[in-house]
């Protein structure tokens, strides 16, 4: 897994949303078990009490599980996984949206050019 | 190993550190608990290698007391601290293995197997004399031995100030995989951007007096800024 961490905003936050892109895509499969908390951490040279602090807010929403003696699962609860993609989509697609009001563009004007951009890739 | 719970891992109580007429510390009172990563910052001349030294029993206070593990610095709490001090104190006619050989005999909790893992990973020839060996390259080494060690408390006094980045970021991970869960680890370092994401807590030092203790996440919740940014807003010169 690829891990960014920057800027200013709390660092767990940062894993935590990494972690939720991660398994949204598909690099963390569902079901599959995740590395210790220890490896999770060297890997993103994160301290090792933020990592943990990150999988414990994803075990309080459910995107994974402890099994007690053989570690962390991914859940494999469809439904929790399609509302999890849903909220990230709609997430990224407020902040662009956002954006394109902030430069001054019309509902239509955004319909536009978002046609002629995906046209456009299509030919390529 | 036997950690005794009974106490913090350490605790400092009114500490106060005069060099002749020089106060380098003052009234200076920090508990710490097992099982985190302590950055300790400050800008040139706030205290933090006295800090260090004091705590490691190589400086004697003033006023004041430090306890390790329930322990004033002392023969068992030597035992307790593996240091890393702010120059080079190793023989320059020695070779590495040499060297190692030397910790393994001088200290219990000594692994040499860890010691010669991390070597090759940094690619440090055993048999190298510590003179042939670039500045760089003797931090390396150093920081190498005071981490094959299992103490209670690690004392680092700017370990990665003359390292290369690609060696910055192993040594970072070597901290943060290597250590005891137990036990705890304090950096001084100026580099803050780069220890920064391996911390748990920072304690800010200033004209010799604690100016701020926090966690890491904590100061980019509430000042919405990283450690970084505030550090050079505290002390903006």
């Amino acid at each position: 897994m690829q891990w960014q961490i920057q800027g200013d905003r709390p660092i767990y936050i940062q894993l935590l949303e990494q972690i939720k892109l991660g398994i949204i895509s598909g690099v963390l499969p569902a079901g599959s078990r995740l590395p210790s908390v220890r490896d999770l951490a060297a890997e993103a040279k994160v301290n090792p009490n933020t990592m943990q602090k990150a999988l414990d807010e994803l075990g309080r929403e459910g995107l994974v599980f402890s099994q007690r003696t053989s570690g962390r699962f991914i859940t494999e609860d469809r439904q929790l996984l399609d509302q999890l993609k849903t909220e990230l989509v709609t997430q990224h697609l407020e902040q662009f949206l956002g954006q394109m009001r902030s430069i001054g563009l019309t509902r239509e004007e955004v319909l536009a050019i978002i046609k002629d951009k995906l046209s456009e890739e299509e030919k390529e | 190993m036997n950690t005794d719970n009974r106490f913090p891992l350490l605790e400092i109580r009114n500490l106060t550190k005069i060099y002749s007429n020089i106060q380098a510390l003052n009234d200076i009172s920090l508990t710490l608990e097992r099982g985190r990563i302590v950055g300790l910052l400050g800008p040139n001349g706030s205290g933090k290698t006295t800090l260090i030294k004091l705590i490691a029993g190589l400086l004697t206070p003033t006023h004041g007391d430090i306890f390790i593990n329930g322990y004033r610095p002392g023969k068992e709490s030597k035992a307790m601290i593996s240091y890393l001090p702010d120059r080079t104190y190793l023989n320059d006619w020695m070779r590495v293995m040499d060297i190692i050989a030397f910790f393994a005999d001088f200290y219990a909790d000594f692994s040499s197997a860890k010691a010669y893992d991390m070597l090759s990973r940094l690619q440090i020839d055993p048999h190298a004399r510590l003179k042939h060996l670039s500045k760089g390259t003797k931090e390396k080494v150093q920081l190498i031995l005071v981490m094959s060690r299992q103490a209670h408390l690690y004392l680092l006094d700017e370990p990665i100030g003359g390292v290369d980045p690609a060696a910055r970021d192993y040594i970072l991970s070597t901290i943060i995989g290597n250590y005891n869960p137990d036990a705890t680890v304090i950096i001084s370092t100026h580099l803050i951007s780069d220890v920064e994401r391996v911390l748990d807590d920072v304690v800010f030092l200033a004209y010799g007096k604690v100016a701020m203790v926090s966690s890491v996440d904590d100061i980019r919740e509430k000042q919405g800024k990283s450690v970084d940014e505030l550090f050079r807003e505290v002390y903006r010169c």
